[in-house]
């Protein structure tokens, strides 16, 4: 739990102009009273379920443990969700809060695309206007998201600035709130930014873990051994962990990206290969020796973000949960490896997980239990993993 | 009394702010010269920022091409240090950046180097109230005041903010990021009166003002007008002849607020 000013241990807190301060005010007081609201409940578990497909299945993935040799892996199929991944869990929650609070216009950074399309969904089902600051890079890498977001009403805007990537639509989406807070919400894609956004959008991934608790409890009798997910923001994560953190017999494992290693300029692995700073909020960031955040690179657009959620930097500090670097390679592997094996189409993002999981679960016994997070499906990735493997396939 | 409040003691204060190391900082240096010999009360040297998220498109891209040509916290330093001993520079001057670049510095490292070399102040937009004291005590040890903002949506947080506030207060005229603005529509009168009544420290407008009739117009309501973009936007356009171009326009401020 964060302390009143938002810190988890010495991460957290609210770095940003004070020409926002009364926005993120507001929006922590709308987000504790609703929080407790149950008629502001009842309404998000009928959109979780009958809209959004909830709740995601708990898949035992019998060939991949055989083939492994290892664990027993369990999928928790986030990529089941309308949308297509994790982030319509957050976006439903954000976007009812602020319809409660009057807003009428949600904006929103995105990476992948995939919290662009789960924001342009929601302000389309409840009749908001939408506006999605995405990566100028990223809208080339990812073209059929933005003719998704365009298709459901929202207005995309390509971002120039800086790298042109994720870092710069969140730094862009900041400042277009600055502009316009009294009809608008910044609907944040993941648990990062200032506070309350890593605890709001944590409580609203929290949905992962307290359903997989149930479904595992339920399959086996017993908790799982090991949780791993993805971990770009750290929005899945944190949502995958969340309900296991006072169970020390789970290890908590998030796969940050290592783009083409963690040893090269080229990676987007913040624990990993960052250190304590400050950007919107204070957590471990990639940057250079003067505090310029560096700029990232990962093949997965989804995890191209400099920073990571206040409450994994603590849980790093803490020792409570491992971050672990998987590269491009390796992520590109696993995402054609549980094609085959199984018939699921990872997103490249869940891939990184499903990478580690790969080289983890061998050395395991085989009465340990596993449960790996798949955030999104990969629909998505399919043209930009075929020009990875050299072959050119038109969108 | 800090040599910030001094800025405003002479009537009203003009305040340019410049991005330093646009195009190198031996421009900035020279531009600060200018600026000094111009009038200028108080100058403000922004330390780029890769991410500076309350900046507009003019002093962004300022900042991106400063870091671009090798512009480093430590080569500031070393142009402050230079215009101080060798320029000749006794203005006040304040440095305007962003919390990572303190922070990743050793906030104690920096603001030792700060008072040493001769600044007067630190302005970090993204470090709010609720997030100050972090920097704010070590700031007073070496007597550097941490300027405190107020924004046109600050409303009951003013008295707060302004009862706590050294140096001089930086009041945000406009929502939205700095930039040359053709109108601004904020409600200054009462927002500078709000403030005023909560603190007896000087008060300076700025974002979004760019010609000498806003400044005039400003002027009448604060004790100081800042300008940023405007004054970056000719240092990109005239490059290394940037600064005669620059005494010019801050002459011409100076001329309207007196
Ligand atoms: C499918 C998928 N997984 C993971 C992520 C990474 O975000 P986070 O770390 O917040 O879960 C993204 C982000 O776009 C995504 O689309």
């Amino acid at each position: 739990m964060p302390d009143s000013k938002g810190r988890f241990g010495i991460h957290g807190g609210q770095y940003i102009p004070e020409t926002l301060m009364n926005a993120v005010i507001e929006l922590e007081e709308a987000y504790n009273h609703y929080k407790n609201d149950p008629e502001f409940n009842k309404e998000l578990t009928e959109l979780l379920n009958e809209y959004a497909g909830r709740p995601s299945n708990l898949y035992y993935a019998e060939k991949m443990t055989k083939d492994l040799g290892g664990a027993k892996i369990y999928l928790k199929r986030e990529d089941l969700n309308h949308t297509g991944s994790h982030k319509i869990n957050n976006v439903l929650g954000q976007a009812l809060l602020a319809k409660k609070m009057g807003k009428t216009r949600l904006i929103a950074e995105t990476g992948a695309g995939q919290h662009g399309v789960a924001t342009a969904t929601a302000a389309a089902l409840f009749g908001m206007e939408c506006v999605v600051f995405m990566g100028k890079v990223d809208t080339e890498r990812q073209a059929l998201n933005v003719y998704r977001m365009k298709l459901l009403g929202a207005d995309v805007v390509p971002v120039t600035s800086g790298t042109a990537t994720l870092k710069d639509a969140v730094s862009e989406c900041m400042r277009e709130w600055t502009t316009r807070i009294d009809d608008t919400h910044y609907c944040l894609g993941s648990v990062m930014g200032p506070h309350p956004f890593p605890t709001i959008v944590r409580d609203f991934q929290a949905v992962i873990s307290r359903e997989s608790k149930a479904q595992v409890m339920e399959k086996e009798g017993r908790l799982p051994d090991y949780v791993l997910a993805c971990c770009g923001g750290g929005s899945n994560a944190i949502g995958s962990f969340y309900h296991y953190i006072e169970d020390k017999s789970v290890n908590l494992i998030g796969c940050e990206a290592a783009g083409r290693g963690i040893d090269t300029f080229e990676t987007a692995a913040t624990i990993n290969t960052g250190k304590l700073g400050i950007f919107h909020m204070k957590s471990y960031f990639c940057q250079d020796e003067y505090g310029q955040i560096a700029p990232v690179y990962s093949i997965s657009a989804g995890l191209d973000y400099p920073g990571i959620g206040p409450e994994h930097a603590m849980l790093h500090d803490t020792g409570r949960a491992q971050y672990v670097a998987v590269t491009d390679d390796e992520a590109v592997n696993a995402f054609e490896y549980l094609s085959r094996t199984e018939g699921i189409i990872p997103a490249i993002e869940s891939a990184h997980a499903v990478a580690h999981a790969i080289k983890l679960a061998p050395t395991l016994d085989k009465d340990k239990i596993m449960v790996i997070t798949i955030s999104g499906r990969g629909d998505k990735d399919c043209a930009a993993i075929a020009r990875y493997r050299g072959e050119n396939i038109n969108e | 009394m800090s040599n910030i409040a001094k800025a405003f003691e002479n009537g009203k204060a003009f305040v340019p702010f410049i991005t330093c190391g646009d195009p190198d900082l031996d421009t900035t240096a020279r531009c600060v010269v200018e600026m000094q010999k111009a009038g200028a009360s108080l100058i403000e040297l922004g330390i780029p920022f890769s991410d500076p998220t309350a900046e507009g498109p003019v002093i962004m891209e300022a900042s991106l091409r400063a870091l671009e040509n090798g512009c480093t916290t430590d080569k500031v330093f070393e142009m402050v240090k230079r215009l101080r001993t060798e320029l000749n520079v006794t203005v006040p001057m304040v440095f305007m950046t962003y919390a990572n670049v303190v922070f990743s510095y050793g906030i104690e490292r920096f603001c030792k180097k700060a008072s040493e070399y001769g600044i007067d102040g630190i302005i970090l937009p993204d470090v709010p109230y609720e997030e100050k004291d972090e920097f704010d005590g070590i700031c007073k040890q070496y007597g550097i005041d941490l300027i405190s903002l107020i924004a046109p949506t600050s409303d009951e947080r003013i008295s707060m903010v302004a009862s706590s506030a050294t140096g001089f207060i930086y009041i945000v005229s406009s929502l939205g990021v700095t930039g040359v603005r053709s109108q601004i529509t904020t409600d200054i009168p009462s927002l500078c009166a709000a403030v005023k009544a909560a603190t007896d420290v000087p008060c300076a407008i700025g974002f979004g003002i760019s010609t000498p009739e806003q400044a005039a117009k400003m002027a009448a309501s604060a004790d100081g007008v800042i300008v940023g973009s405007a004054i970056v936007k000719i240092v990109a356009r005239y490059g290394k002849d940037a600064p005669e171009h620059v005494g010019e326009y801050v002459k011409s401020m100076v001329d309207a607020i007196k």
